[in-house]
């Protein structure tokens, strides 16, 4: 027993590091002269290690703190792209403007942003069910603050208020589920609750409307159809920086906790086959229900993202759409179809962030989200126009770009799987999205400034950061070799 | 019937715990006062700490049941203390807590 435990605690460095940058924040706030982002860059540099320490877990298959925690592939790949995008929204959260004015108490929000990383490389790397909450609640409790930040904003509370009840209420329904799981299958563990299954059970009803109900707070993290309409009001009132870490990094750890305890718990005993892993639980048709939520989403959320003015709430909507493209992976579950969410996950980081980066330098300057107010952008911040262009091309899924080779992975996976209704719905609104992205651009390049045509000055340092983020988009639409060979290498689920 | 009621068994407590889940769900959706939803909340997390209970206590599932009880009640009051402050600051902010009067934000 003591040595399983020392061991997993070799193996639990990247988390235990997250941990103790946490609390060094807190104490580094007391030391350090107020009106610097120094917590901030504390934070970085615990992300950083943490990353490095990951490194060292390559290759390793294998469960650590009695089945509490796997150590996989899987996760691995995760727990690299969420510091990523971590490491990202530090960069971002030094150059806000939105949160000057709350510059003394700057080392909480770098606190709760180390919580929140914790919850979230947690949430991708449970195999118990309690884990698998306390992770998601950790999650959330940091975020439902961090949302609520600026404080002195009316919109920033409304929007944290908001964030709190449906959270609250969609965990709690997802506890419920979880607590009818339980009971009906005697474990607590995915793995038990894979072999009780297995073995058989004639609660078929209380296990569907459990399964039904987990659904429902996992589908809340991931903003999908039905449960999306937090995410407009929550990333229009919240910061910039905390909109792109709920937007990416909050979404790509919910995929992975979805993936995870769908395709462990109700997996067939010959693992993921080419049909996918969903032959465990009869009943309800689970891909059908989960292909008519990812539709549904594809539909929903470009239809409304044609009609909204605000950047963020447009970026909010495209995310619903987004979610739902990559939902259309995990709904095949096969091999592929998680090959191609990974890649998906991976060029979507980019994208997202550098278009809600661009929004809050663009913020920063002209006080405005507003994209009526974007006219004339382009001439008097070229850089800055180049690069939301390209980012918005992204997102559409035109070539050359990242988001071109990620669409064409998940559609390429649905059609060989026979999902052929639900590639010509995506094909279709990726169509729709097209105006409402590109209505952007027109904004920033085919009319005349109203406010003044001096030209918008940022500084170095916000122009690495933003190549970047540019980089890659452009690089991974024609050389993503090395991305499909690392995804394809981290579909290994320990347990599969 | 009065043989049924007189020994508990789980049937009894899932219904119970059935009960207060639609119960917390009626608050949520019918309340427009902050604190009753987050009352609401309250019961929803407490129902499924029944179940946890119950089944721990009536079937072979042991001590996991009672042990995943014990953390519930512990989110559920960090969750209370969070809610609680930001409801503060929203009654700060806009000088009421109820529901339909808060809402900038809407499209």
């Amino acid at each position: 027993m003591v040595e399983q435990t020392l061991y997993s605690i070799t193996q639990f460095y990247p988390e235990i590091i997250v941990t103790v940058t946490l609390c060094v924040i807190i104490v580094a706030d007391l030391l350090t002269k107020k009106e610097s982002h120094t917590t901030g860059w504390i934070l970085l540099g615990g992300f950083v290690l943490a990353g490095f320490t990951l490194l060292l877990q390559v290759g390793r298959n294998e469960s650590v703190f009695f089945d509490m925690i796997a150590i996989d592939p899987f996760s691995l790949f995760f727990k690299l792209i969420l510091l990523l995008a971590g490491i990202f929204v530090i960069l971002f959260s030094v150059q806000s403007r939105e949160l000057d004015q709350y510059m003394n108490r700057i080392g909480e929000y770098y606190m709760l942003l180390a919580g929140m990383m914790l919850g979230m490389m947690l949430m991708v790397s449970s195999t118990n069910l309690l884990m698998l909450f306390l992770a998601f609640e950790l999650t959330s409790l940091s975020s439902y603050v961090l949302v609520g930040f600026t404080k002195h904003s009316k919109r920033s509370s409304e929007s944290s208020m908001k964030y709190i009840i449906y959270g609250a209420v969609s965990s709690g329904v997802m506890l419920y589920g979880f607590s009818l799981l339980i009971g009906t299958t005697g474990a607590v563990d995915i793995y038990g609750i894979n072999e009780a299954l297995a073995a058989g059970t004639d609660q078929t009803l209380i296990l569907n409307i459990s399964v039904l109900m987990i659904l429902v707070g996992m589908g809340f993290k991931i903003a999908v159809v039905p449960f999306h309409f937090w995410a407009p009001d929550i990333y229009e009132g919240a910061p910039i920086s905390i909109a792109a870490i709920l937007a990416v990094a909050s979404k790509i750890a919910a995929f992975g906790l979805l993936i995870r305890f769908f395709s462990i718990s109700f997996a067939d005993a010959g693992g993921i086959s080419a049909t996918g892993a969903w032959q465990g639980v009869e009943g309800i048709h689970w891909n059908l229900l989960l292909g008519v939520m990812a539709a549904l989403a594809m539909i929903v959320g470009n239809l409304t993202a044609l009609r909204q003015d605000n950047i963020k709430r447009m970026l909010a909507y495209s995310s619903i759409a987004h979610a739902g493209y990559i939902l259309m992976g995990v709904v095949i579950l096969a091999a592929e179809g998680l090959t191609s969410v990974m890649i998906y996950l991976f060029i979507y980081l980019f994208m997202n962030l550098g278009a809600f980066y661009v929004a809050m330098l663009f913020s920063n300057k002209i006080g405005s989200e507003s994209i009526e107010k974007y006219k004339g952008l382009g001439k008097r911040a070229p850089l800055q126009g180049v690069a939301l262009t390209i980012f918005l091309v992204s997102l559409t899924g035109i070539p050359p770009t990242g988001g071109f080779v990620a669409k064409l992975y998940i559609f390429g996976a649905a059609v060989s799987a026979g999902w052929i209704w639900l590639v010509v719905i995506a094909g279709i609104t990726t169509v729709i999205s097209l105006f409402y992205y590109i209505r952007v651009v027109r904004n920033m390049y085919f009319y005349g400034s109203e406010s003044g045509n001096d030209p918008l000055q940022f500084n170095v340092w916000s122009n690495v950061i933003l190549l970047a983020l540019l980089i890659p988009t452009l690089l991974l639409g024609i050389y993503f070799a090395p991305v499909l060979e690392f995804a394809r290498n981290s579909i290994h689920l320990f347990g599969m | 019937m009065i043989q049924w009621l007189a020994e508990p068994g789980l049937t009894h407590f899932l219904i119970v715990s059935a009960i207060l889940f639609s119960l917390g769900l009626m608050a949520i959706l019918s309340k427009r006062n902050v604190i009753m939803v987050l009352m609401g909340v309250e019961l929803i997390l407490n129902s499924a700490n029944i179940n946890m209970i119950a089944f721990s206590r009536f079937t072979d599932l042991g001590l996991d049941g009672q042990m995943i009880g014990l953390f519930v009640i512990i989110i559920a009051a960090a969750e209370a203390a969070v809610a609680l402050a930001i409801v503060l600051n929203i009654y700060n902010r806009f000088r009421s807590i109820n529901l339909d009067e808060i809402s900038l934000l809407k499209g």
